[in-house]
């Protein structure tokens, strides 16, 4: 293992970086190095190398099978890179268990909503909070003060991250009787109870119409600037992509073929030719 | 005997009765609805309750709540072993796979007690004796009242314990989805020893009040129970704590009536029947969630 050799580098300017300025001088929030994984003979994504600074907002794109959820897999550990490196804050992710990942800052959303439905939205949240809250059976039986201080605590930060999605009214209701829209925002806030780092958003507009998505919008800037998080994002809706977005990454076939600013993406013709097809063909 | 006080009296023995069933269909329900596995073994961890209070007051010379409290121990002790060498290599195989090892972990507590103990009965050194409260014209032997009491006492905990704990919170959402839960920093596999480990202690108790009901231990003790337990569970609707309460209770009560009104030998059958019929109707059980398959 030389894992002390390649943690050592406190880089300047990440070679990696999609915009260099945001992270200069510090440590990426998240920097994957030759990330790889095959399942069987198939090599589903091959040397990933992307770095994401402090509060950036980057962008995962790509057209179906390209990998992109693939890469969160490997990110959370639900599946086990074949190769490469994964440093969150500077510490590998490599065998760690996905609880012990959520724990070292990354947290995630599906593409399909995995809420747990029969609970309420207040305990769907607080259930993100798990590592946070310090009660136990006793205390909350006798109802000590330990148990209403850190209900009091609990209660009101879960009110205040629902409040960023717009949905403190509906702290009470039961999850899976939310309309569409409501559970994956709902979705987006629990995962924030973990207090991520950096949180991996996997199509969070999916299904969702143009207003709903422009709110979509200004809530994940919000919580960007309201929580110092990084955000990175799979999303098929090129609106919210380009709008949102300070960096891009494209993947395709498993494999990055484009880097850049949105600008830099639009006009690249790598890109073009992947989503479009070639011209004349 | 009055036709009121032969009635009474068989509902408080079946409540009895049933609440054992209750205890041991806790462990069953509580197991599926979090690992999503039949626990087959689960029967046998009664029987090695009540072997391990045998053995801490007949042998060790220990006063009965220490060695209750002690057999309690051993049981999750033993569960959550059990758990980890042979269900948790599993945790990805097949659920057939499982439920095959299952039975295997059950006959292996079943022979191993048998080498230890020897193929015929042991008597449980434990007893409230055979004395009764008179109400009435009813009388209400002792070791009922305490059986209805503690399980009484039992499923009021484990219900706060479920709702209000953290680790009660995170083994409902385990329960739901296992793998968001673990994106919750949930620790899943802790979740599940610690299901584990409940599930085994109150199959524990139910192997001191089996003791204390029927006088003598074997080695196939817990099977019967465990099977009856495992049919008050999909009784009520697998996975369902209320449920698991509600069918071991029924159950119970359904087979003493059945003993007192029609015939005691085909009380088991009456109660298999019983079920038949139910699931006939209700497939998901009494209290069981509609189960809706996204396609």
């Amino acid at each position: 293992m030389n894992r002390s050799v390649e943690r050592t580098p406190m880089v300047e300017v990440p070679s990696n970086a999609i915009i260099p300025e945001r992270d200069l001088g510090k440590m990426p929030v998240l920097d994957i190095r030759h990330l790889g994984i095959d399942f069987g003979g198939l090599t589903a994504v091959d040397d990933f190398n992307l770095t994401v600074g402090r509060t950036e907002i980057a962008g995962l794109i790509g057209p179906n099978g390209a990998g992109k959820t693939t890469v969160f897999n490997m990110l959370t550990n639900v599946y086990q890179p074949t190769r490469g490196s994964i440093l969150v804050d500077g510490n590998a992710t490599q065998g760690k268990s996905t609880d012990q990942v959520v724990k070292m800052g990354i947290a995630r959303t599906f593409q399909n909503i995995r809420l747990f439905g029969s609970m309420s939205v207040m305990d769907n949240v607080k259930i993100g909070m798990h590592t946070h809250i310090r009660y136990n059976l006793f205390d909350s039986i006798f109802h000590t003060p330990r148990y209403h201080k850190g209900e009091k605590l609990s209660r009101a930060r879960v009110l205040e991250l629902l409040d960023v999605f717009g949905m403190a009214d509906m702290a009470n209701h039961v999850a899976g009787s939310l309309p569409y829209g409501a559970q994956r925002r709902l979705e987006i806030v629990r995962a924030l109870a973990t207090e991520p780092k950096i949180i991996l958003l996997d199509e969070p507009a999916a299904g969702m119409n143009p207003s709903e998505t422009a709110e979509l919008m200004n809530n994940i800037r919000t919580m960007r600037d309201e929580f110092k998080i990084s955000v990175m994002l799979i999303e098929h809706d090129m609106n919210l992509v380009m709008g949102i977005c300070e960096g891009i990454c494209v993947l395709n076939y498993g494999r990055i073929i484009a880097k850049g600013t949105p600008e830099e993406i639009m006009s690249n013709p790598e890109v073009i030719e992947a989503y479009l097809g070639k011209k004349g063909a | 005997m009055g036709t009121i006080t032969k009635l009474l009296e068989s509902l408080l023995s079946g409540l009895s009765l049933g609440s054992i069933y209750a205890l041991i269909a806790l462990g069953y329900t509580m197991v599926y609805g979090i690992a999503k596995m039949l626990n087959f073994a689960h029967g046998d961890i009664i029987m090695a309750g009540a072997f391990s209070i045998i053995v801490f007051t007949a042998t060790c010379g220990l006063p009965p709540i220490v060695a209750i409290l002690l057999g309690i121990v051993f049981c999750m002790l033993l569960g959550v072993t059990v758990e980890f060498l042979a269900y948790r290599p599993l945790r990805k195989a097949s659920p057939l796979a499982v439920l095959i090892t299952a039975i295997g972990v059950s006959y292996l507590l079943q022979n191993v007690a048998q080498l230890l103990f020897g193929t015929s009965d042991t008597e449980f050194p434990i007893s409230v004796g055979n004395s009764a409260l008179a109400l009435g014209s009813v009388s209400v032997k002792y070791s009922v009242l305490l059986t209805v009491a503690v399980t009484g006492a039992i499923m009021i905990i484990l219900t706060l314990f479920i709702s209000k704990s953290r680790t009660g919170k995170a083994m409902r959402a385990v329960s739901e989805d296992k793998d968001a839960a673990e994106l919750m920093g949930i620790n899943v596999n802790r979740t599940i020893s610690v299901t584990f480990a409940i599930g085994s202690a109150l199959a524990a108790v139910a192997g001191l009040f089996y003791g204390m009901a029927y006088h003598y231990v074997g080695a196939t003790t817990g099977a019967m129970p465990g099977i009856k337990a495992f049919v008050a569970a999909v009784f009520g609707g697998i996975g369902s704590i209320p449920g698991a309460m509600l069918g071991g209770i029924l159950l119970g009560i359904i087979e003493k009536l059945a003993q007192t009104y029609i015939s005691t030998e085909l009380s088991d059958a009456i109660v298999f029947g019983v079920l038949i019929l139910v699931l006939i109707v209700k497939p998901t059980g009494l209290l069981g969630k509609k189960i809706s398959e996204k396609v």
